[in-house]
């Protein structure tokens, strides 16, 4: 019955369209309007109703009109109810656009979409922009600016320049007038031309500058695309201007990347420089201590579901606790026995690093695990046009040196530090001044792989958990100890960062992988030349 | 030949489990290849080609063992990447199968290796030049991993990189090599590598005749490089090695020179590595990157403890015990295998410090001091 009335409105409705096109200008209600876009048969018609419905004060009208443009939008042959589809394997699943009911999987034949011309799309492109800038949500309208940038149209220009009169915020200003420059750029009044690259100098948009080179460009036929020699010129000195402030954010870019590959290196680092670097101790079990960290974070989530925000909060101690009872376990179970014998060592936690591996591969299957990252740390900080730092990259960097910072005050300031200091330097001497040499052992060792379970939180953010998480990163942690120098924390950071540095800066020359075999080459070659690493401790306790 | 035979004899004068040991590598050189060829499938004794395979391979790592043992259990340069100097022998017998192909290949090229095509390369790169002789690639199989271990060593042993600096960076090396290999524009392959090959020295790889051939070489290249490694340690070159091992800065304040006796033993050990390489390489039909990986390396020396350090003849027991192992437990229980691997060297390397010949020695040394004991027992 209710179909039937609205089947009977919306005839009514295809008439008044028909007939008398000034009467309805202003009367028709949502539903209306999208009732009558199923209906609508000619282009003609279909314009009009779009026009209409974007007048319409509903919530709904963006996703009408943006699934319009995606071609999502059908109609249902039998009763020419409108629905929203998304196609599921052959079938499509449909919900009905004004009561956003579900009508489950429709086969396509008995759907019908709601075709739209070329000359149609654009319109909508237009009615979509402006109701986006006239948008109350600041985010909202700053991303549809962006997208006014990205590409750039001369039917715009109006809406932008109407926008600019009323708009507020001024970052959304300047970059509406960015949109604004780059379309008159390709304007037809020379002056104007002039004007818009006068307006775009200063600005550091990537588009802005392929839009200038691109003025400079010929075409097929060697006639320059900008007719204008004074135009040209003047692109040519805008785009000089900026090449230099382009060059030094791709500088920072690397810098930022070098500091953040080395903040990771470091916290994989930190923990074998105390086991190894302390100690004396080659722990190969050290990446599974990472490998740990990481799987503690998945092990947290999948406990805590529904507070993803602050499960890496309550990952870290958590990773700390598990990755360093299991060091504790290892060097009172193992590694006691073979002290002043480090090739064994080496050799023992080796074995141990393969049992650790095919456990974690038995009890959660050999595939990788996915950590979900917290939205705080998603997106990134846009600096300007050039250049954007990701967020999840400055928490790494920070977190890394909160880690460093943390272990330097247990090691210099605290009292269990001292005793750490002073087994390793004089392990006899100590245990006749009182102090447990063995129970300090123990302790450190846990400390170490404690730490490297942190680090496994951290990591498990930026790359796969999976078995073989450790072992990606044992022979880089190695690799920076060593060239750091053994027991020195402020050498494994500066060694972390000159490697992290030095690889982001070779990699676009040369390519990841051979970057990464050169700083390896680069590394033996050191090792050579100070076989001690960079800041090698002088003295007498140093020869084995 | 007989004075090769008393040499040998006085060689192994002491050496009761290398006797033992090459006698049976000896027979098996003669009776495996023989059993196969001559016996009938039905028989009983039949030895299948695919046995024969598997413990010519078995022969090659035992190879690869024993020059590690040369090093570690001799001179106590405990090497993690050997597998580079086994993995570039490889490479280059690799090459040599590779140019045998010919234009059998899949796209019938006659100039160029199947993977150079596909890569749309046009001329063969200048360091396959010469790799059509076999000649060439033998001495290159010897050369290479020579020059390698040659300038890596004397970089390292000159500015004193000992112990377990020693050790990490020579796991950089076969790491960074592992990662060069795996670049398609080495020319090696890819991480393919360099496989489908089809005959050596005219001769068809799958025929029986020349696996049976190939067991041959890698029981008598075995056999060989043991008494050269005997004869090595137990000449006065040898003691100073020992020296070295057990005390460097002593041996050095003596007057020896250590670093060139630690550079002559490890380019030789390398050497020794490069021809199991190369004998490996046509048994199993395939060379790839794998090899250059860390852990393969560091499982080369987990053999070498297992075995038996210093000994010689343990290695080349304990890579064909713990490759045994490796081939049931994959096969039969491969959720298994890693926890075993592990389990072995954490108590090999506590309990067993001198390894499973370790292990029979205490034994047989315990049963004549209870012998002993009863002697004396009844005297008193």
């Amino acid at each position: 019955m209710k179909d039937c009335l609205r089947a009977l409105a919306s005839l009514s409705l295809m008439l008044a369209c028909l007939y008398s096109p000034a009467v309805y200008a202003e009367e028709l209600s949502f539903d209306q309007t999208v009732n009558a876009l199923a209906l609508a048969k000619k282009m003609k018609e279909k314009e009009r109703v779009i026009a209409q419905l974007a007048m319409t004060s509903s919530e709904k009208k963006l996703q009408v009109l943006t699934s319009l443009q995606k071609g999502t939008l059908y109609y249902r042959k039998s009763d020419k109810r409108v629905v929203f589809s998304k196609l599921v394997e052959s079938q499509y699943r449909i919900n009905d656009v004004l009561t956003g009911e579900e009508y489950g999987l429709t086969e396509k034949r008995k759907l019908k979409k709601i075709n739209i011309s070329n000359k149609l799309r654009n319109q909508l492109r237009l009615i979509v922009a402006k109701i986006y800038l006239s948008d109350k949500n600041d985010e909202r309208r700053s991303r549809a600016v962006k997208d006014l940038i990205n590409s750039p149209d001369i039917k715009t220009l109006g809406i932008i320049e109407s926008a600019l009169d009323i708009e507020q915020n001024s970052t959304i200003k300047q970059n509406l007038q960015l949109a604004s420059a780059l379309i008159r750029l390709n304007g037809e009044n020379e002056a104007g031309r002039l004007l818009a690259i006068h307006d775009l100098e200063g600005s550091l948009h990537k588009k802005v500058i392929s839009a200038l080179i691109a003025l400079q460009e010929k075409d097929d036929e060697g006639r320059y695309v900008e007719p204008s020699e004074k135009v040209r010129e003047a692109a040519k000195k805008t785009v000089a201007s900026m090449q230099g402030a382009q060059e030094f954010y791709r500088f920072v870019e690397n810098l930022f990347f070098g500091i953040s590959l080395g903040s990771v290196l470091l916290l994989a680092a930190v923990g074998l420089a105390i086991t190894f670097g302390v100690m004396g101790v080659i722990n190969m079990a050290h990446g599974e201590m990472i490998m740990l960290g990481a799987y503690t974070t998945y092990v947290i989530q999948q406990i805590m579901p529904n507070y993803i925000e602050i499960s890496l909060l309550v990952a870290i101690p958590s990773a700390f606790i598990v990755s360093g009872l299991m060091g504790v376990l290892i060097e009172r179970t193992v590694i006691r026995h073979l002290y002043g014998r480090p090739l064994e060592t080496l050799l023992a936690t080796f074995g141990i690093s393969l049992v650790l591996q095919q456990l974690v591969r038995t009890i959660f299957s050999p595939l990788n695990k996915s950590v979900i990252s917290p939205e705080w740390l998603s997106g990134s900080m846009e600096v300007n046009g050039l250049l954007s730092l990701t967020y999840n990259r400055m928490y790494i960097i920070l977190f890394s040196f909160l880690v460093l910072l943390g272990l330097v005050f247990l090691l210099k300031k605290t009292f269990v530090g001292l005793q750490m200091r002073a087994v390793t330097q004089n392990r006899a001497m100590a245990n006749s001044m009182g102090i447990r040499a063995s129970w300090v052992d123990a302790l450190t060792f846990g400390l170490g792989s404690g730490v490297a379970g942190i680090a496994g939180v951290a990591l498990s953010q930026l790359t796969n958990v999976g078995p073989n998480l450790g072992q990606a990163y044992i022979i880089d942690s190695f690799m920076v100890v060593v060239f750091g120098g053994v027991g020195n924390l402020f050498g494994t950071f500066f060694a972390a960062m000159s490697l992290g540095i030095a690889n982001k800066f070779i990699e676009p020359v040369a390519g990841a992988v051979l970057g990464k075999i050169i700083v390896l080459i680069f590394i033996v070659l050191f090792i050579q030349w100070r076989p001690r690493g960079l800041f090698a401790i002088k003295g007498r306790f140093v020869e084995d | 030949m007989t004075t090769n035979k008393t040499s040998s004899r006085s060689l192994l004068a002491g050496d009761v489990g290398g006797k033992r040991l090459l006698i049976i590598l000896l027979l098996g050189s003669v009776i495996f290849p023989a059993f196969n060829l001559m016996l009938p499938e039905s028989s009983f004794f039949h030895i299948s080609t695919y046995t024969l395979t598997l413990v010519g391979k078995y022969l090659c790592l035992a190879l690869l063992a024993l020059s590690v043992d040369l090093i570690w259990g001799y001179c106590g340069i405990l090497s993690l990447g050997h597998g580079a100097f086994f993995g570039l022998g490889g490479y280059a017998m690799g090459m040599y199968l590779m140019r045998q192909i010919g234009d059998r290949g899949v796209y019938g090229n006659a100039e160029l290796p199947d993977f150079m095509v596909f890569l749309d390369w046009h001329e063969l790169p200048w360091f396959w030049l010469g790799f059509d002789n076999f000649g060439f690639a033998m001495i290159m199989v010897v050369l290479v991993p020579g020059v390698l271990a040659f300038v890596f060593g004397w970089l390292a042993f000159r500015s004193r990189v000992t112990g377990v600096y020693f050790s990490i960076i020579t796991q950089a090396l076969t790491y960074a090599l592992l990662l060069a290999f795996f670049r398609n524009d080495m020319g090696f392959g890819g991480n393919n590598g360099l496989t489908d090959f089809k005959e050596i020295l005219g001769f068809n790889l799958q025929s029986d005749v020349t696996r049976s051939v190939l067991f041959s070489c890698s029981a008598l290249a075995l056999i060989f490089c043991y008494l050269l490694c005997r004869w090595i340690v137990d000449s006065k070159l040898g003691r100073v090695l020992i020296g070295i091992r057990d005390a460097e800065s002593r041996t050095r304040f003596t007057g020896y020179k250590v670093e060139y006796f630690k550079l002559f033993v490890f380019v030789l050990s390398a050497v020794i590595a490069g021809v199991a390489g190369a004998l490996y390489v046509p048994q199993v039909g395939i060379i790839n990157p794998g090899e250059f990986g860390p852990l393969n390396s560091i499982e080369i020396v987990v053999w070498v403890a297992i075995g038996g350090r210093g000994t010689l003849y343990g290695a080349v027991i304990g890579a064909l015990l713990v490759n045994y192992a490796k081939t049931y437990f994959t096969g039969a229980m491969p959720e298994v295998w890693l926890f075993m691997l592990g389990g072995l060297f954490v108590v090999s390397t506590i309990y067993l410090p001198k390894g499973v010949v370790g292990l029979f020695q205490n034994l047989q040394a315990r049963k004549e001091n209870s012998k002993i004991g009863t002697i004396t027992g009844v005297g008193t």
